[in-house]
């Protein structure tokens, strides 16, 4: 397998609508930011993954079709990628197995999402269980998440107010990125005082439905010394899928418990082993993981052992993972709990990782950051990906 | 350009407000469900709640599933299991959700049934879901439950749900 890095990165500025674009002009706008990023053109790029989660979301099917064009992939190699919410970070992986291959010296992931069109979401998610035995109950991103946060709670005596904290956090780092969607800051007294959703969740708990678009251009080594520009070097990747039955995940004979999240613990596992992670929470400075509500952040950092089981959120409450605190600093963009653009949600979380080992990731930058995590989980907790990047090629240590 | 492409250049709209494109995605479906699942929905008619179990790790998939996907071999003998249980997990909705003809609030939760090894989906009815706070003292990870079935079954796996067994 070849080195390959991110050479560039492009997203827009992620807002609830746009009306100035159509859904392939969008995913162009991303695409060109990236391009401009690393310093060339449409007709530099070899080959194009394109991240696109389920159809439904944007009301046209076999959507990728509509995108070919806004992509510059006329005559040239194009695959899309859809592992639901994990699509983007699987869509880059796709794209680094490209390049190290050996196949392509330079590809293209782009996409785009405007979720605040589907104006009935959960009912459209909901289409995505079992036929035969769950399909008629109302299960949906939010239940099926609300679940995992009552049994977390339970298992570890976590509490609301430990999950508001997860939003106070992510919304003072969302404050200081200009790309994110949900930038006002926000106190445990305002998110305890949003109304009730699914039952330990509240309105505060859960991220916004955004529109924008996001890209990353990668390049072979050989090419990347051709550019001349900054890159983040792709050290480790990992996937794990678990089964698709949430009852599969309880009780005496479950392998994985759906109160944490076991099988991205897999997934993180494998791109540190790739990566030579041994020690994540002193070897990673920044990790941008995938965490759409509140409470999935905190078997997320448990997952990727930046705490132990059950311990995050007293972590947290001590002012760990927030910017300017000791160790590694999760979401400093503000994360997926600010900003879920879906089918390039993934795609952000590494390219901010980029920005972050780069050092060019502004007012949100993480201090002398070079090694970071990024992760993305899709389905009902059920597709999971995870990257290590870092500013070099040496031995992380 | 031509010259004649020049000529014809006129000032740019000045849109008056956004345009858009509406629609409603009304697909028509009738899945078979297999012999399997069939099975379990006979099963509910007949007041049963069957599993099956894997002939390997002996496990009880419940409701009832074709083949393991541990062992990956099929299931073979058919398991009645319980209708007492305990809840794995819950959550109350609150929120109606636009398309989702649910009125809340309701309970919705995971059983593992005596007999069972995997849990199942389902409702709690019965408690008073005025307030989550009060609510949740009395259901909670662990609380017993009993199953009670449908007057009027529909082979569907809705014909039953959980009542607080306390």
């Amino acid at each position: 397998m070849r080195n390959v890095a991110i050479a560039g990165f492009g997203q827009s500025h992620f807002v609830k609508s746009r009306t100035d674009v159509t859904f392939p002009e969008l995913v162009r706008e991303g695409a060109t930011l990236a391009l401009d990023d690393a310093g060339i053109t449409m007709a530099d790029v070899q080959a194009v993954v394109f991240s696109m989660a389920p159809d439904a979301l944007i009301g046209v099917g076999h959507g990728e079709r509509w995108c070919v064009e806004a992509v510059g992939a006329q005559g040239k190699p194009f695959m899309r990628i859809n592992t639901g919410g994990a699509t983007g970070l699987t869509a880059v992986q796709a794209g680094y197995m490209h390049v190290a291959s050996g196949l392509f010296d330079v590809v293209l992931v782009a996409g785009a999402d405007r979720v605040s069109e589907q104006l009935s979401a959960q009912s459209m998610l909901n289409k995505m269980w079992d036929t035969g035995y769950e399909r008629l109950y109302p299960l949906n991103t939010i239940t099926m998440l609300a679940l995992s946060a009552q049994r977390y709670n339970d298992k570890y005596g976590a509490t609301e107010e430990d999950m508001a904290l997860v939003t106070v956090k992510n919304r003072r780092h969302a404050s200081l990125n200009p790309y994110a969607h949900l930038r006002t800051p926000v106190t445990v007294d305002d998110v305890m005082a949003t109304r009730m959703i699914s039952w330990p969740l509240k309105l505060a708990d859960l991220c916004p439905s955004s529109t924008g678009a996001a890209s990353v251009v990668l390049v072979s080594e050989e090419y990347a010394k051709k550019l001349n520009t900054r890159v983040a070097w792709v050290r480790g990747i990992g996937q794990c899928a678990e089964t698709i039955w949430m009852g599969d995940r309880v009780g005496p004979a479950a392998l994985q418990d759906h109160a944490d999240a076991d099988s991205l613990a897999t997934a993180m596992q494998r791109s540190y082993d790739q990566a030579g992670v041994t020690n994540p929470r002193e070897q990673i400075d920044v990790a941008e993981i995938y965490a759409p509500f509140s409470s999935v952040e905190l078997h997320v950092i448990e997952a990727a052992q930046l705490s132990p089981l059950g311990e995050s959120f007293t972590r947290m409450a001590a002012g760990e993972f927030a910017l300017g605190s000791e160790g590694t600093v999760v979401n400093p963009s503000g994360g997926t709990l600010c900003t879920n653009p879906i089918a390039v949600t993934g795609l952000v979380r590494a390219g901010e990782v980029y920005l972050q080992v780069t050092g060019h990731a502004g007012d949100r930058q993480v201090q002398d950051a070079s090694v970071g995590l990024a992760s993305s989980i899709g389905g009902d907790h059920q597709f999971y990906a995870s990257m290590v990047l870092a500013n070099h090629l040496e031995e992380i240590s | 350009m031509s010259s004649s492409t020049s000529s014809r250049i006129v000032p740019a709209p000045v849109n008056a407000e956004p345009a858009f494109f509406e629609q409603t995605w009304d697909l028509q479906y009738r899945h078979a469900l297999g012999e399997t699942v069939g099975g379990f929905m006979q099963g509910l008619r007949d007041g049963q709640l069957l599993g099956k179990s894997c002939p390997s790790c002996s496990r009880v998939l419940f409701p009832a599933r074709s083949f393991c996907d541990r062992c990956h071999e099929a299931t073979t003998d058919w398991v009645s299991v319980d209708t007492s249980g305990t809840v794995e997990m819950f959550t109350i909705v609150y929120e109606r959700f636009p398309g989702m003809l649910v009125d809340a609030p309701y309970v919705l939760c995971y059983v593992l049934l005596d007999g069972a090894d995997t849990a199942v989906c389902g409702y709690i009815r019965g408690v008073d879901l005025t307030d989550a706070k009060e609510a949740t003292k009395r259901i909670r990870t662990g609380a017993p439950v009993r199953v009670v079935f449908s007057d009027a079954p529909q082979g569907k796996v809705t014909d039953f749900w959980f009542e607080l067994a306390d």
